[in-house]
């Protein structure tokens, strides 16, 4: 591997552009997605299509005081959006974009990546827990609760695809992969024995939306009930940083799926392969997380808990155990 | 889901749901008591909006309260002005002309589609599904759209008067109701529905929750979808009877499961019975003038007068004292929103925050009403 200062000083450029970016557009993105739903046509106002909307949100939560009510715990309360940024763009550095565009490939990335998610966990329960808000509280212990039942089954089904790859190595994930759709591990046809795996992609996608608090999952904001959650104390940019946190987890969890199950940078018909199949890919999950948020009311946090330890850890128990006999069969 | 709650008392905190809150639409205050996310003790707080309405219905004349009754429930505002001017033609003696009172039924009937609508809307926000509200909103403008032409307002109307109703609606506003009757109907089935109605997590979040006995309601005074969806029949426009509306042939919709399903399924049929109360109304619509003879200083004999609507949110009545002065002497509202709400601090022990919010939704509040 090259290490030369300006490499990591370009991928350091290059992986805050792209977080930035998807971070304040993913928010335009959604505005307008979910105007397009709701027969509305969303920001029109700032810039030609309402473009310069994220600009002037952000102008507008930075020009913004940063309150930190009395009787809070001012340093953790500081801490924690700064702590729900951090994992998500640190989880940019392994993921392999395409074949060349990788900042640092890691022998463990899958590990470090989930070990970076459950750190965001930790930032929505300090940021809850210092705000001294009931609401908040209450809020926090949800989110905490339902990442720890979301974690198992996400992680199962991980470590089907890590047998069936016989690499923790993001890259060597993807590049078995490559050759068109047929050697996606969603579909999986090679030798005959892998044709469960797409219901793995199915439980890992609903982990990975109730993972990142979106709906119907989004328990900790559930606004009707717990008015904004863990971020009801927070303004200014405190409020923007839990938010841009919350897209760019989505943005990491729609890149592992690709990454994991959809080829990575594979071109669906094993013809030119490169970033922007990977890139169409992950917009189309994110779109998908989008358009299930406007249609669906949310669920119950016991339903969802049900969910998970009831249906999702069993299924994906069992799927890991025929893939583990099939591939000790085969 | 309900479970039994046995807690020490220095184990549970308070919750101060309200005055502002997102869920309870408008300033209602509920005080909880908390264990976890389990509800011990529920307790609404109640007079954050209170206006001193029948205090002001003795101040002025009769004439001067109608505006007033518009801004108690402005969902169904004008079932209010029509319960007003039944009592007070029924203490002074009005007649009021057939084609008047079509009109009043016809216009009522469209108010309380919206009013559904708008519940509907709200029930769905509560529940975090955002996108059916703007569908809601979408067929409500049309309503509030005609309605605005023949009452000259968009939401507190006073469009009733003792004796008629002060506008005579015209041939684009009947042409305009059959469009929205046609509209509302081929939009139900999809929108409202499929999407909503049969989505499995609406169905796993509102069914068996928020459980109110036919005991309950009866105790408590429950009228309107509350105690139709608990299986009791009683609906003032049949029970007794008002207005034109023996006239028609609708349905009232009962419902036996008791939860909030069932009042869901209560509001979502009785929109549909009153599409057919419209469509009947406009096909008799009878000719003639829409205000009768009545005095302008309006001075009825001492007495008791008593007379009741059937609202969106149940039955609405008006106890009316005169002492044969042009004010009256005095007024007592029965609201039903205020009996619907009270029994909610002993159905909301034991549950979930997030289900008693939902259950709460169902109830289908509106906080001026309850407070006056």
């Amino acid at each position: 591997m090259e290490t030369s200062i300006w490499r990591a000083l370009l991928y350091l450029v290059g992986i805050m552009a792209f977080a930035g970016l998807n971070a304040a557009y993913l928010g335009w993105c959604e505005r307008k997605g979910a105007a397009r739903i709701q027969r509305r046509v969303g920001p029109t106002e700032a810039g030609w299509a309402g473009l310069a909307q994220p600009l002037a949100d952000g102008l507008k939560l930075m020009s913004k005081q940063l309150l930190v009510p009395d009787g809070v715990d001012s340093i953790i309360f500081r801490v924690a959006p700064v702590l729900a940024m951090i994992p998500a763009i640190t989880s940019m550095v392994v993921i392999p974009f395409s074949g060349g565009i990788e900042a640092r490939g890691m022998e463990l990335s899958v590990l470090l990546l989930f070990a970076l998610a459950s750190l965001s966990m930790i930032a929505i329960l300090l940021g809850g827990w210092a705000s001294g808000n009931k609401y908040a509280i209450i809020s926090s212990a949800r989110a905490v609760s339902q990442n720890l039942a979301y974690e198992i089954p996400m992680l199962l089904t991980v470590i089907t695809i890590v047998m069936i790859s016989g690499s923790m190595n993001l890259r060597e994930i993807a590049l078995d992969q490559q050759g068109g759709f047929w050697h996606w591990n969603i579909f999986r046809l090679e030798n005959g024995h892998f044709v469960i795996m797409w219901i793995s992609f199915i439980i890992f996608f609903i982990c990975s939306i109730a993972e990142t608090n979106r709906a119907p999952f989004d328990m900790t904001e559930a606004e009707s009930e717990l008015v904004a959650g863990y971020m009801t104390e927070y303004g200014s940019m405190g409020f923007g940083l839990f938010m841009m946190g919350e897209y760019l987890n989505m943005v990491v969890g729609a890149c592992l799926t690709t990454v994991l199950f959809l080829g990575g940078w594979d071109c669906p018909f094993g013809k030119t392969p490169g970033v922007w199949w990977f890139l169409i890919k992950i917009y189309i999950l994110l779109f998908t997380v989008i358009w299930i948020r406007w249609t669906y009311p949310r669920t119950q946090i016991y339903r969802l808990l049900n969910l998970s330890w009831k249906i999702l850890i069993p299924f994906s128990l069992a799927i890991l155990i025929i893939t583990a006999a099939l591939i000790k069969v085969f | 889901m309900t479970v039994p709650v046995n807690l020490r008392h220095d184990e549970t905190f308070v919750l101060n749901l309200g005055p502002q809150h997102p869920a309870t639409h408008g300033v209602l205050r509920v005080k909880l008591t908390m264990d976890g996310e389990y509800i011990v003790k529920a307790e609404p707080v109640l007079g954050y909006v209170h206006r001193m309405h029948e205090k002001m219905a003795e101040a002025g004349t009769f004439a001067q309260f109608m505006p007033n009754t518009a801004r108690m429930d402005y969902l169904h505002a004008l079932a209010f002005n029509h319960g007003w001017a039944l009592v007070v033609e029924k203490a002074a003696g009005i007649e009021v002309p057939e084609r008047a009172e079509y009109i009043r039924v016809i216009t009522v009937e469209l108010n309380r589609i919206a009013s559904h609508l708008l519940w509907w809307a709200a029930f769905l926000l509560d529940l975090g599904g955002f996108t059916p509200l703007l569908y809601a909103f979408d067929d409500r403008e049309k309503i509030i759209d005609l309605l605005e032409r023949v009452t000259g307002s968009r939401l507190t109307y006073c469009y009733m008067r003792f004796g008629g109703v002060c506008n005579d609606i015209d041939d684009e506003f009947i042409s305009g109701t059959r469009a929205f009757i046609k509209r509302l109907r081929s939009r139900m089935p999809r929108l409202y529905h499929d999407l909503v109605t049969h989505n499995i997590i609406l169905i796993k979040r509102i069914k068996d929750i928020g459980i109110v006995s036919k005991e309950q309601c009866r105790r408590y005074g429950a009228t309107g979808p509350v105690c139709r969806g608990s299986g009791i029949n009683y609906d003032i426009r049949k029970n007794e009877p008002y207005s034109v509306y023996p006239e028609f042939d609708f349905d009232v919709p009962v419902f036996d499961e008791c939860d909030s399903m069932a009042r869901y399924m209560v509001r979502m049929h009785e929109m549909e019975q009153s599409l057919r109360i419209i469509e009947q109304a406009l096909d008799k619509l009878p000719d003639g003038p829409v205000m009768g003879k009545a005095p302008k200083m309006l001075k009825p004999e001492a007495g008791y007068y008593y007379s009741a609507v059937e609202t969106a949110r149940g039955s609405f009545g008006h106890r009316l004292v005169c002492d044969g002065g042009k004010n009256p002497y005095k007024v007592k509202l029965r609201s039903p929103t205020f009996s619907n709400l009270s029994l909610f601090g002993e159905v909301a022990e034991g549950m979930l925050l997030a289900d008693a919010l939902a259950f709460m939704g169902s109830l289908d509040l509106v906080i001026p009403e309850i407070d006056r």
